[in-house]
């Protein structure tokens, strides 16, 4: 809602200066968005007539002009404005004048002439953008006036950001009378009296749908001159209000739209024909629009219609065909009440929205509708002329707002402040809300013009409101204290997302959305989630995996010439699942995925420059979880290298995969070389292990050292997880220390030394027992794996 | 007896000549060896007569002793030299960087909401979490926006296609965090039906929203901290209260205005808009708008089977990427969605 602050006193005048009153009305809820000065600081610079235009003898595009300003004596003034003439009244700022931009008149000599002072273009007064010519004044602009009070150049303009409970304030009339409510400054009014009726042409009006149009009234006004000009304080007005002056007759709907928050409408009364009606729209039925869209309406849509054919979507915009022309001499003037309900949403649905929509799918106080049509067509007749023909009204069952009862006790249990009921009946006065009351009770019914009134706590706002949010105490809060629960065998997601940067990876936040081709290329997902309407194409669909983000980040940081990159992020992936909870067909899990590319470890001084590689991040994916042992297993992802690629298992169930990007991929997003990744079940990371002591033994640990051949393809864990469940319980650790293949070992085959610990907490181990294991091991190993021992 | 003086002195002369530990050992033997001139001195006793031999012998071991202590001395200072030497040929250039791994980071809206949990449990609230694609009902409904209502307009949706192609009924992308104070309402209430009364409701709910918008200051995936705090005692001055001690904990300083507005939102009633200034920095005594609040409606409270009467709450919405700009400075939302190491390495 846009207002200039000049129009507003008309109504009410508070003692208050802009920027005061500015404040006001933001502390009370109507939050003032901008505060701007219609025109920029200047000054001395006055209304003036051009005398006498002469050619400057010594520049072709400059002229020496005579002009009165006022003073009795005509001043010499050169001007370069194309349009300056004789008799014109144009702004001059006089010698000694500051003009915007910090621009000062004096007295000179221009081409050798000399001038005392310059007239002004729209521009040079930042008023207007118009650089073309002198700013052209009205005939009858009082010369010598200083142009600021002339034009009201000292007004200031008003953009309230308004929230939807809060129609009431969507006309000057409804701000007056919360400023008025807030000061205690009375407020004045436009009087409204019916205007005479002086020609018998009325047109029948009735309700087809009387919920949605409970009232409708309209008049016939001939006669009408409809290239009457729009009057200065009119137009000006409405300009201020952000409204376009089109013509005199649509800008008196416009202005009494604005004044009153009642939108109206004029129809061609020559267009119409027959009955104007309010009815629901047929299937199919179709209308062009003031604004010359064509659109089909829905059923739900309320059209005003004739005898044959709709004519507006009601409350929201007119249509093209009955629309009133420069050349309408005949109009048929709306005024009347839509419901909400029948109004919110549908411009919405056809892409647009206007004035009008605006207001009635928030309430428009239908306990006005006839004085509006009133103050129009006084309007109309004293700028268009012509004849007042008599109101039609059709009425139904109006609005009713059901009273609502407000509790002293309750005023108190909501706000934390107490007050008492006279302080209550005090606010309410101002308010001007009408109650009744029943000991510390009170019951208030809601004019016609809040709609936002229907519970007590709508009320408790308005008294917390005059009363002031910050007269409001803001005490530290009391509350029962009890310990929260903190799970041992949980490890809070901070932690784990620590620990991932204590690795060295950078923590990134991605869009949850993605482009198709990721969701193809690093998940093989031909189904994805997809968005109904995106902000653009590469933020189309949802994605089921975290890695191409991080994909894109590598690249992106890899143009930044960063040569090391370690990333991690923490989400949400969203994958299609009919049984999913809480949101059926949505399985959304968090997921924890990493990156790492570039050198295992900073490059330095003392570094090796060894690039980074699988086992690195399989490292870091072990430390992360430990001490849960993880288990892996050759994988065939579509975003991996399938030689290089595992799926990761905790506790026996899969929950996620690493690996090297696949080479594809690499050189699809333009990569130098393979980065490797991991993508986990955030659960997993967060699962923990309450500690369980066990004995430390006394004696000394026995290490054995064997080293065994077996066939290349082999892979560890199996191997290991055999050796360990085989092994006798005095066994206590096997650790692989050794991998080599060359010479020495058969093509084909791997040498694999393991260090075996062994240790009883009881007692010191006999030659005869670890032998024993040992054997039992090899064995083992012999009879399984094919395994030779080393010599 | 001069010729004890002279060897000891001799002995003294010929340690401190050497340099080496093994050369030292050698020379040692002269004196002190089988057949060094101490030694050779005390196998003479024998042939000294009775009387003699007593003050002969002290004699002799008294030059044995000073012999030892200058082998000894000598010892010590050859073996601290060659320590030296080998300290000295050991040192480094301390001043070359460490060796290592490097160090990552979190993201700097991550810490802001570490900061926010970590404040909030301080004084007893716990964390929530919720669905990102939500149901309508949870966004909209449950907290008293019904279908067509006009503060549905003030939230860009984000919607899903089904998987025929349609516009997927019922479900959207969260607007806000709010749906999960509807849905801890829900299954607080179940959870604790049958009893007198239920223990209050403190959570704040972290998470990532979706909004239709995106420029300099809008991005189309942001971050909010939805707050909740329902119980039989609970107003708006507490809900203030708690506020004003959040924001000055936040940025740890008094040297902050905070007021509250009037504004609107369906599911909170009376509501408010909290904006705060500071006293000083670049952003010096400009209103900035943080939050949204309110009194949970009875209409919200009544959706999850709250007694409305007995029952009141507070309900808040922090943007917390607002609040790390603030806090750190930063000057483009944009920045925190793009992955770019060179911006998120300072939050390290």
């Amino acid at each position: 809602m846009k207002f200039s602050e000049s129009w507003l006193r008309t109504f009410v005048n508070p003692a208050l200066s802009s920027a005061e009153l500015s404040h006001l009305l933001t502390m009370a809820g109507l939050e003032v968005e901008e505060l701007d000065p219609v025109a920029p600081a200047f000054d001395q610079v006055v209304v003036a007539q051009v005398l006498e235009v002469v050619k400057h003898p010594d520049a072709d595009r400059l002229n020496v002009c005579q002009v009165d300003i006022g003073s009795g004596t005509p001043q010499q003034i050169v001007c370069g404005a194309p349009n300056v003439a004789p008799g014109l009244k144009v702004p001059c700022a006089l010698p000694g004048a500051k003009l915007p931009g910090d621009f000062k008149i004096k007295v000179a000599k221009v081409r050798g002439i000399e001038s005392s002072g310059m007239l002004c273009s729209a521009k040079e007064l930042g008023i207007a953008e118009d650089a073309s010519g002198l700013l052209v004044l009205p005939a009858d602009a009082p010369v010598g006036n200083s142009i600021r009070s002339y034009l009201d150049l000292d007004d200031q303009l008003y953009t309230l950001k308004l929230t939807p409970n809060r129609a009431d304030c969507l006309s000057l009339t409804g701000i007056a009378r919360e400023v008025a409510a807030l000061t205690g400054t009375p407020a004045t009014y436009p009087a409204i009296q019916s205007a005479p009726v002086s020609a018998g042409a009325s047109r029948a009006v009735l309700l087809e749908a009387s919920l949605a149009c409970p009232r409708y009234c309209g008049r016939v006004i001939s006669g009408v001159n409809a290239k009457a000009a729009t009057p200065d304080w009119m137009r000006r007005r409405l300009e201020r209000s952000g409204l376009r002056s089109i013509s005199a007759l649509v800008d008196v709907t416009n202005y009494v739209l604005l004044e009153l928050g009642q939108p109206l409408h004029a129809f061609d009364n020559a267009k119409l024909n027959g009955t104007v009606r309010a009815r629901m729209a047929g299937a199919g039925e179709q209308l062009k629009l003031l604004n010359e869209q064509s659109v089909i309406l829905a059923e739900d849509v309320l059209v005003i219609a004739d005898d044959s054919q709709a004519l507006a979507m009601a409350g929201i915009m007119g249509g093209e065909a009955s629309s009133v022309t420069l050349e309408t001499t005949e109009i048929f003037l709306e005024s009347a009440f839509f419901a909400p309900k029948a109004i919110a949403g549908r411009a919405r649905r056809y892409n647009f929205s206007s004035d009008s929509s605006h207001r009635f799918e928030r309430g428009v106080d239908f306990g006005n509708t006839l004085n509006a049509l009133e103050r129009a067509t006084a309007l109309v007749l004293e700028i268009c002329g012509g004849q007042a023909g008599p109101v039609t009204e059709a009425l139904a069952q109006l609005p009713e707002h059901q009273p609502v009862r407000l509790r002293t006790a309750r005023v108190k249990k909501v706000l934390g402040v107490a007050f008492s009921a006279d302080e209550i009946a005090a606010l309410l006065d101002r308010l001007a809300l009408p109650f009744s009351r029943e000991g510390e009770d009170f019951i208030i019914t809601p004019p016609s013009y809040r709609f936002d009134i229907e519970i007590e706590e709508d009320l408790i706002e308005e008294v917390a409101r005059l009363h002031g949010y910050d007269n409001i105490p803001a005490p530290a809060p009391v509350g029962k204290l009890a310990m929260l629960p903190q799970g041992e065998d949980q490890r809070p997601l901070f932690r784990v997302r620590q620990q991932m940067a204590d690795r060295g990876f950078q923590e990134v936040v991605n869009f949850a959305f993605v482009q198709e081709a990721w969701e193809q290329d690093f998940a093989a997902n031909t189904n994805p989630i997809r968005l109904a309407n995106p902000i653009a194409s590469q933020l189309a669909v949802m994605r089921s995996s975290l890695i191409g983000g991080l994909v894109e980040n590598l690249a992106t940081n890899l143009k930044r010439k960063q040569s090391r990159v370690r990333l991690f992020e923490q989400g949400r992936c969203f994958l299609r699942d009919a049984g999913a909870a809480p949101v059926p067909g949505y399985y959304q899990p968090w997921r924890l995925a990493a990156l790492a590319y570039g050198t295992a470890q900073p490059e330095g001084w003392g570094t090796d420059g060894r690039k980074v590689d699988y086992f690195d991040l399989k490292g870091d994916l072990e430390a992360l979880l430990a001490p849960a042992q993880l288990s892996f297993a050759r994988l065939h992802h579509p975003a991996l290298h399938p030689g290089r690629s595992a799926s990761v298992s905790l506790d026996g169930q899969v929950i996620g995969y690493i690996g090297e990007l696949h080479p594809e991929w690499v050189q699809k997003y333009d990569l130098p070389s393979a980065p490797v990744l991991f993508e986990i079940e955030l659960e997993a990371a967060s699962r923990a292990r309450l500690p369980a002591y066990v004995e430390v033994s006394k004696f000394q640990p026995v290490i054995r050292d064997l080293a065994i051949v077996v066939d290349q393809q082999l892979p560890l864990q199996d191997l290991l997880a055999g050796m360990k469940k085989g092994a006798q319980s005095l066994v206590q650790d096997i650790q692989l220390f050794d991998v080599y293949q060359g010479k020495g070992v058969p093509e084909g085959k791997k040498s694999l030394a393991f260090r075996i610990v062994m240790q009883d907490t009881q007692r010191t181990l006999l030659d005869a027992e670890i032998d024993a294991a040992l054997a039992q091991i090899t064995a083992y190993l012999e009879q399984n794996f094919a395994a030779q021992l080393r010599a | 007896m001069q010729d004890l003086d002279l060897i000891v002195r001799e002995a003294e002369a010929a340690f401190a000549a050497i340099n080496d530990p093994d050369a030292l050992e050698q020379v040692k033997a002269r004196y002190l060896g089988k057949s060094g001139q101490i030694t050779e001195l005390l196998k003479g006793l024998g042939k000294l007569p009775p009387e003699e031999k007593k003050t002969a012998g002290a004699a002799i071991n008294q030059a044995k002793v000073a012999v030892e202590a200058a082998l000894n001395t000598r010892r010590e200072d050859i073996r601290r030299a060659a320590l030296e030497a080998r300290l000295a040929e050991e040192a480094l250039d301390v001043t070359l960087p460490g060796r290592g791994e490097g160090r990552g980071g979190l993201h700097p809206v991550t810490r802001t909401l570490e900061r926010i949990e970590t404040l909030f449990r301080s004084i007893g609230f716990s964390v929530a979490d919720g669905p990102e694609i939500e149901e309508d009902f949870f966004n909209f409904t449950a907290l008293n926006t019904p279908e067509e209502h006009p503060a549905r307009s003030m939230h860009d949706t984000f919607y899903l296609l089904d998987e025929q192609g349609k516009v997927a009924e019922n479900v959207l992308l969260r607007t806000h965090t709010s749906p999960i104070q509807a849905r801890y309402m829900q299954a607080h209430v179940a959870k604790y039906a049958g009893q007198a009364s239920m223990p209050e409701i403190r959570i704040i709910a972290p998470g990532r929203v979706y909004r239709v918008d995106s420029d300099a200051t809008h991005s189309p995936m942001f971050h909010q901290v939805e707050g909740l705090w329902v119980g039989e005692d609970v107003s708006f001055a507490d809900l203030k209260g708690v506020i004003a001690d959040f924001l000055k904990s936040f940025f740890e300083t008094d040297d902050l205005q905070v007021r509250f507005r009037p504004s609107f939102f369906p599911f909170t009633e009376p509501s408010a808009e909290i904006d705060v200034a500071f006293m000083s920095g670049a952003l010096k005594g400009r209103w900035l708008e943080i939050a949204g609040c309110g009194m949970v409606h009875p209409n919200v409270l009544a959706h999850a089977g709250i007694d409305a009467e007995r029952y009141t709450g507070f309900a808040f919405g922090f943007g917390p990427d607002r609040l790390t700009m603030l806090r750190y400075g930063v000057n483009d939302l944009r920045l925190f969605f793009e992955g770019d190491l060179r911006f998120l390495r300072q939050f390290v």
